[in-house]
Protein backbone atom coordinates (compact mmCIF):
# COMPACT_ATOMS: atom_id res chain seq x y z
CA UNK A 1 0.00 0.00 0.00
CA UNK A 2 1.73 3.19 -0.76
CA UNK A 3 1.22 6.43 1.43
CA UNK A 4 -1.25 8.40 -0.77
CA UNK A 5 -3.87 4.97 -0.34
CA UNK A 6 -2.61 4.94 3.18
CA UNK A 7 -3.93 8.79 3.15
CA UNK A 8 -6.65 8.85 1.81
CA UNK A 9 -8.14 5.89 3.41
CA UNK A 10 -7.14 7.90 6.41
CA UNK A 11 -8.75 10.60 5.53
CA UNK A 12 -12.14 8.68 4.58
CA UNK A 13 -12.18 7.09 8.06
CA UNK A 14 -12.00 10.69 9.76
CA UNK A 15 -14.88 11.41 7.70
CA UNK A 16 -17.01 8.15 8.13
CA UNK A 17 -16.84 7.29 11.49
CA UNK A 18 -15.58 10.67 13.25
CA UNK A 19 -17.98 12.52 11.41
CA UNK A 20 -15.33 15.21 10.44
CA UNK A 21 -16.04 18.28 7.95
CA UNK A 22 -14.13 16.32 4.83
CA UNK A 23 -13.17 19.95 3.68
CA UNK A 24 -10.69 20.54 7.04
CA UNK A 25 -9.02 17.52 6.71
CA UNK A 26 -5.55 18.01 5.52
CA UNK A 27 -2.11 16.31 6.05
CA UNK A 28 -1.15 19.26 7.88
CA UNK A 29 -4.37 19.48 10.24
CA UNK A 30 -4.39 18.94 13.92
CA UNK A 31 -6.24 17.03 15.80
CA UNK A 32 -6.62 18.52 19.02
CA UNK A 33 -6.88 22.50 17.47
CA UNK A 34 -7.79 21.87 14.06
CA UNK A 35 -10.10 19.18 13.92
CA UNK A 36 -11.25 19.50 17.39
CA UNK A 37 -10.94 16.03 18.61
CA UNK A 38 -11.07 15.38 22.33
CA UNK A 39 -9.63 12.57 24.31
CA UNK A 40 -11.99 10.19 23.53
CA UNK A 41 -11.85 10.67 19.49
CA UNK A 42 -8.50 10.29 19.91
CA UNK A 43 -9.22 6.89 21.26
CA UNK A 44 -11.53 5.84 18.68
CA UNK A 45 -9.48 7.12 16.01
CA UNK A 46 -6.74 4.85 17.32
CA UNK A 47 -8.93 1.71 17.39
CA UNK A 48 -10.49 3.08 13.78
CA UNK A 49 -6.77 3.04 12.33
CA UNK A 50 -5.99 -0.16 14.25
CA UNK A 51 -9.10 -1.94 12.76
CA UNK A 52 -8.72 -0.20 9.33
CA UNK A 53 -5.28 -1.39 8.75
CA UNK A 54 -4.43 -4.44 10.86
CA UNK A 55 -1.88 -3.21 12.92
CA UNK A 56 -1.14 -2.74 16.72
CA UNK A 57 -0.47 1.12 17.64
CA UNK A 58 0.78 0.88 21.01
CA UNK A 59 0.22 3.85 23.55
CA UNK A 60 3.80 5.15 22.89
CA UNK A 61 3.68 5.52 19.30
CA UNK A 62 0.11 7.03 19.64
CA UNK A 63 1.39 10.03 21.53
CA UNK A 64 3.14 11.13 18.91
CA UNK A 65 0.51 11.77 16.73
CA UNK A 66 -0.49 15.27 16.43
CA UNK A 67 -1.58 15.65 13.04
CA UNK A 68 -3.32 13.72 10.35
CA UNK A 69 0.09 13.20 8.21
CA UNK A 70 1.35 11.75 11.68
CA UNK A 71 -1.29 9.03 11.61
CA UNK A 72 -0.02 8.47 7.91
CA UNK A 73 3.65 8.00 9.49
CA UNK A 74 3.11 5.71 12.21
CA UNK A 75 0.19 3.27 9.66
CA UNK A 76 2.96 3.53 6.90
CA UNK A 77 6.08 2.58 9.15
CA UNK A 78 3.43 -0.46 10.60
CA UNK A 79 2.53 -1.68 7.80
CA UNK A 80 6.19 -1.30 6.30
CA UNK A 81 7.62 -3.74 9.00
CA UNK B 1 -14.52 -24.66 32.53
CA UNK B 2 -14.86 -22.26 35.43
CA UNK B 3 -18.30 -20.49 33.99
CA UNK B 4 -20.00 -22.84 31.64
CA UNK B 5 -23.54 -21.79 30.99
CA UNK B 6 -24.00 -18.83 32.56
CA UNK B 7 -25.17 -15.74 31.33
CA UNK B 8 -23.86 -12.55 32.64
CA UNK B 9 -24.14 -9.02 32.01
CA UNK B 10 -20.44 -7.07 31.75
CA UNK B 11 -21.22 -3.03 31.66
CA UNK B 12 -18.08 -0.53 31.09
CA UNK B 13 -16.24 -2.26 27.72
CA UNK B 14 -14.74 1.05 26.51
CA UNK B 15 -11.84 -0.13 24.74
CA UNK B 16 -9.72 -3.63 24.51
CA UNK B 17 -7.81 -1.79 27.54
CA UNK B 18 -10.60 -2.19 29.91
CA UNK B 19 -10.77 -4.11 32.95
CA UNK B 20 -14.31 -4.89 32.03
CA UNK B 21 -12.92 -5.81 28.38
CA UNK B 22 -10.57 -8.01 29.71
CA UNK B 23 -13.37 -9.70 31.87
CA UNK B 24 -15.68 -10.32 29.01
CA UNK B 25 -12.54 -12.19 27.52
CA UNK B 26 -11.81 -14.54 29.85
CA UNK B 27 -15.71 -15.16 31.11
CA UNK B 28 -15.92 -15.93 27.11
CA UNK B 29 -12.82 -18.37 27.26
CA UNK B 30 -14.77 -19.99 30.68
CA UNK B 31 -17.62 -20.75 29.12
CA UNK B 32 -19.79 -17.51 29.45
CA UNK B 33 -22.70 -16.19 27.11
CA UNK B 34 -22.65 -12.48 27.90
CA UNK B 35 -24.14 -9.27 26.87
CA UNK B 36 -22.10 -6.09 26.61
CA UNK B 37 -23.49 -2.32 27.34
CA UNK B 38 -22.08 1.06 26.55
CA UNK B 39 -23.07 4.22 26.63
CA UNK B 40 -23.50 7.88 24.71
CA UNK B 41 -20.80 8.67 22.67
CA UNK B 42 -19.12 6.06 23.91
CA UNK B 43 -21.16 3.28 21.62
CA UNK B 44 -19.52 3.33 18.70
CA UNK B 45 -16.18 2.32 21.08
CA UNK B 46 -17.91 -0.47 22.85
CA UNK B 47 -19.34 -2.32 19.71
CA UNK B 48 -15.59 -1.70 18.28
CA UNK B 49 -14.23 -3.69 21.15
CA UNK B 50 -17.09 -6.34 21.11
CA UNK B 51 -15.70 -7.20 17.53
CA UNK B 52 -12.21 -7.98 19.26
CA UNK B 53 -13.51 -10.58 21.82
CA UNK B 54 -13.20 -14.41 21.11
CA UNK B 55 -16.95 -14.22 20.20
CA UNK B 56 -18.34 -10.59 19.74
CA UNK B 57 -21.24 -10.46 21.72
CA UNK B 58 -24.44 -8.10 21.41
CA UNK B 59 -24.44 -4.42 22.72
CA UNK B 60 -27.09 -2.72 24.84
CA UNK B 61 -27.50 1.27 25.45
CA UNK B 62 -27.44 1.88 28.75
CA UNK B 63 -27.27 5.15 30.87
CA UNK B 64 -27.30 3.88 34.00
CA UNK B 65 -29.06 7.63 34.81
CA UNK B 66 -32.13 7.03 32.91
CA UNK B 67 -34.91 4.97 33.78
CA UNK B 68 -35.92 3.56 29.99
CA UNK B 69 -32.63 2.55 29.17
CA UNK B 70 -32.80 0.12 32.43
CA UNK B 71 -36.48 -0.83 31.88
CA UNK B 72 -35.21 -1.55 27.72
CA UNK B 73 -32.64 -3.60 29.21
CA UNK B 74 -34.18 -6.16 31.53
CA UNK B 75 -36.89 -6.47 29.10
CA UNK B 76 -34.36 -7.44 26.52
CA UNK B 77 -32.64 -9.84 28.61
CA UNK B 78 -35.92 -11.28 30.03
CA UNK B 79 -36.82 -12.20 26.42
CA UNK B 80 -33.05 -13.20 25.73
CA UNK B 81 -32.32 -15.93 28.44
CA UNK B 82 -35.29 -15.28 31.01
CA UNK B 83 -32.78 -15.33 33.37
CA UNK B 84 -29.18 -13.56 34.69
CA UNK B 85 -26.25 -15.31 36.78
CA UNK B 86 -24.27 -12.38 37.02
CA UNK B 87 -23.30 -9.09 36.04
CA UNK B 88 -20.13 -6.84 36.34
CA UNK B 89 -21.05 -2.81 37.34
CA UNK B 90 -18.03 -1.11 36.12
CA UNK B 91 -19.71 2.80 35.74
CA UNK B 92 -17.61 5.50 37.13
CA UNK B 93 -17.76 9.34 36.14
CA UNK B 94 -16.67 12.40 37.94
CA UNK B 95 -16.63 16.05 36.31
CA UNK B 96 -13.34 17.33 35.42
CA UNK B 97 -13.55 20.10 38.68
CA UNK B 98 -13.97 17.16 41.27
CA UNK B 99 -10.65 15.29 40.81
CA UNK B 100 -6.76 16.27 40.56
CA UNK B 101 -6.49 18.37 43.39
CA UNK B 102 -9.50 20.81 43.36
CA UNK B 103 -10.59 19.18 46.32
CA UNK B 104 -11.86 22.45 48.89
CA UNK B 105 -13.01 23.74 45.32
CA UNK B 106 -15.56 21.18 43.99
CA UNK B 107 -19.38 22.42 43.84
CA UNK B 108 -21.40 20.59 45.10
CA UNK B 109 -23.16 19.36 41.86
CA UNK B 110 -19.65 18.35 40.70
CA UNK B 111 -19.74 15.77 43.96
CA UNK B 112 -23.35 14.55 43.80
CA UNK B 113 -22.77 14.04 39.94
CA UNK B 114 -19.94 11.76 41.24
CA UNK B 115 -21.60 10.12 43.95
CA UNK B 116 -24.60 8.90 41.91
CA UNK B 117 -22.94 7.84 38.43
CA UNK B 118 -20.56 5.83 40.47
CA UNK B 119 -22.01 4.54 43.82
CA UNK B 120 -25.70 5.11 43.81
CA UNK B 121 -25.44 3.59 40.12
CA UNK B 122 -24.72 0.36 41.67
CA UNK B 123 -27.77 -0.02 43.57
CA UNK B 124 -29.80 1.46 40.30
CA UNK B 125 -28.58 -1.85 38.50
CA UNK B 126 -28.78 -4.28 41.23
CA UNK B 127 -32.19 -3.75 41.45
CA UNK B 128 -32.95 -3.30 38.16
CA UNK B 129 -31.59 -6.39 37.47
CA UNK B 130 -33.14 -8.47 40.72
CA UNK B 131 -35.90 -10.08 38.96
CA UNK B 132 -33.87 -11.79 36.44
CA UNK B 133 -31.54 -13.13 39.43
CA UNK B 134 -34.49 -14.53 41.02
CA UNK B 135 -35.46 -16.21 38.05
CA UNK B 136 -32.13 -17.66 38.50
CA UNK B 137 -32.18 -18.59 41.88
CA UNK B 138 -29.63 -16.04 42.89
CA UNK B 139 -26.73 -14.94 41.52
CA UNK B 140 -23.01 -12.72 41.77
CA UNK B 141 -22.67 -8.79 41.43
CA UNK B 142 -19.37 -7.51 41.12
CA UNK B 143 -18.48 -3.81 41.29
CA UNK B 144 -15.18 -2.32 40.33
CA UNK B 145 -13.75 -0.04 42.95
CA UNK B 146 -10.63 1.57 43.58
CA UNK B 147 -9.87 0.95 47.41
CA UNK B 148 -10.91 4.48 48.98
CA UNK B 149 -10.57 3.73 52.94
CA UNK B 150 -7.25 6.13 52.51
CA UNK B 151 -7.25 9.31 50.61
CA UNK B 152 -5.41 8.90 47.43
CA UNK B 153 -3.66 11.97 45.58
CA UNK B 154 -5.91 13.51 42.93
CA UNK B 155 -8.59 11.69 43.11
CA UNK B 156 -10.69 13.87 45.02
CA UNK B 157 -14.57 13.32 44.94
CA UNK B 158 -14.57 10.35 42.87
CA UNK B 159 -12.34 8.47 45.92
CA UNK B 160 -15.57 9.79 48.01
CA UNK B 161 -17.78 7.80 45.53
CA UNK B 162 -15.77 4.93 45.58
CA UNK B 163 -15.96 5.00 49.47
CA UNK B 164 -19.70 5.32 49.11
CA UNK B 165 -19.65 2.67 46.33
CA UNK B 166 -17.73 0.37 49.47
CA UNK B 167 -20.72 1.05 51.85
CA UNK B 168 -23.23 0.34 48.99
CA UNK B 169 -21.78 -3.35 48.26
CA UNK B 170 -22.29 -3.67 52.42
CA UNK B 171 -25.93 -2.53 52.03
CA UNK B 172 -26.73 -4.89 48.73
CA UNK B 173 -25.04 -7.47 50.44
CA UNK B 174 -26.99 -7.15 53.21
CA UNK B 175 -30.59 -6.69 51.01
CA UNK B 176 -29.62 -9.16 48.31
CA UNK B 177 -28.34 -12.34 50.26
CA UNK B 178 -32.22 -13.25 51.20
CA UNK B 179 -32.31 -13.20 47.22
CA UNK B 180 -29.15 -15.43 46.67
CA UNK B 181 -27.35 -13.15 45.28
CA UNK B 182 -23.82 -12.27 46.45
CA UNK B 183 -22.40 -8.82 45.90
CA UNK B 184 -19.15 -7.84 46.15
CA UNK B 185 -16.49 -5.39 44.91
CA UNK B 186 -13.02 -5.40 43.05
CA UNK B 187 -10.39 -3.15 44.33
CA UNK B 188 -8.19 -2.85 41.55
CA UNK B 189 -4.66 -1.55 41.89
CA UNK B 190 -3.79 1.32 39.40
CA UNK B 191 -4.31 0.24 35.39
CA UNK B 192 -3.26 2.08 31.91
CA UNK B 193 -6.78 2.29 30.93
CA UNK B 194 -8.93 5.43 29.26
CA UNK B 195 -10.79 5.75 32.54
CA UNK B 196 -7.32 6.10 34.28
CA UNK B 197 -5.45 8.46 31.72
CA UNK B 198 -8.41 11.13 32.53
CA UNK B 199 -7.57 11.26 36.00
CA UNK B 200 -4.90 14.01 36.26
CA UNK B 201 -2.36 12.95 39.19
CA UNK B 202 -2.65 9.52 39.20
CA UNK B 203 0.35 8.62 37.69
CA UNK B 204 1.75 9.79 41.15
CA UNK B 205 0.49 6.78 42.81
CA UNK B 206 1.04 4.56 39.63
CA UNK B 207 4.68 5.27 40.65
CA UNK B 208 4.92 3.84 43.87
CA UNK B 209 2.76 0.99 43.11
CA UNK B 210 5.25 -1.45 41.59
CA UNK B 211 7.77 -1.22 44.26
CA UNK B 212 5.45 -1.79 46.91
CA UNK B 213 3.77 -4.53 46.05
CA UNK B 214 5.02 -7.56 47.31
CA UNK B 215 3.84 -9.30 44.32
CA UNK B 216 5.11 -6.38 42.03
CA UNK B 217 2.32 -4.97 39.42
CA UNK B 218 1.75 -4.60 36.09
CA UNK B 219 -0.07 -1.68 35.07
CA UNK B 220 -0.99 -3.10 31.32
CA UNK B 221 -1.71 -5.98 32.65
CA UNK B 222 -5.95 -6.45 33.80
CA UNK B 223 -5.62 -9.78 33.55
CA UNK B 224 -5.24 -10.89 37.58
CA UNK B 225 -8.48 -8.41 38.12
CA UNK B 226 -10.53 -10.23 34.60
CA UNK B 227 -9.59 -13.32 36.54
CA UNK B 228 -10.67 -12.39 40.03
CA UNK B 229 -14.05 -10.85 39.07
CA UNK B 230 -15.04 -14.58 36.94
CA UNK B 231 -14.00 -16.18 39.87
CA UNK B 232 -16.71 -14.36 42.13
CA UNK B 233 -18.70 -14.87 38.78
CA UNK B 234 -18.17 -18.80 39.64
CA UNK B 235 -19.76 -21.26 42.42
CA UNK B 236 -16.21 -21.27 43.37
CA UNK B 237 -16.82 -18.16 46.37
CA UNK B 238 -20.44 -19.82 47.34
CA UNK B 239 -20.08 -17.94 51.15
CA UNK B 240 -18.65 -14.46 49.86
CA UNK B 241 -20.57 -11.44 50.07
CA UNK B 242 -20.17 -7.60 50.96
CA UNK B 243 -16.40 -7.97 50.72
CA UNK B 244 -14.46 -5.80 49.46
CA UNK B 245 -11.58 -7.59 47.48
CA UNK B 246 -7.83 -6.25 46.56
CA UNK B 247 -6.35 -7.68 43.47
CA UNK B 248 -3.39 -5.07 43.70
CA UNK B 249 -0.61 -7.22 44.13
CA UNK B 250 -0.55 -6.52 48.08
CA UNK B 251 0.03 -3.09 47.96
CA UNK B 252 -2.55 -2.52 50.77
CA UNK B 253 -1.14 -4.99 53.12
CA UNK B 254 1.94 -2.77 53.03
CA UNK B 255 2.68 0.65 54.65
CA UNK B 256 5.21 2.05 53.39
CA UNK B 257 8.38 1.54 50.82
CA UNK B 258 8.69 1.83 46.97
CA UNK B 259 8.62 5.52 45.82
CA UNK B 260 9.78 4.70 42.32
Amino acid sequence: MDRSEIENRIKNLLVSELGLDESRVSAEATFEEDLEVDSLGVVELLMALEDEFGVKIPDEEAEEIGTVGEAVDVVEAKLAG
Amino acid sequence: MLLDGRRLLITGVLTNDSIAWHTARVAQEQGAEIVLTGFGRGMRLTERSARRLPEPPDVLELDINDPDHLRDLTADLSKRWGSLDGALHAIAFAPEDALGGNFLNTPPESAQTAFMTSAFSFKTLAAGLLGLFEEAGGGSLVTLDFDNRQAWPAYDWMGVAKAALESVTRYLARDLGPHGIRVNAVSAGPLATVAARSIPGVDLFEKAWGGRAPLGWDLNDPEPVARMVCVLFSDWAPATSGELIHVDGGFHAIAAGGGE
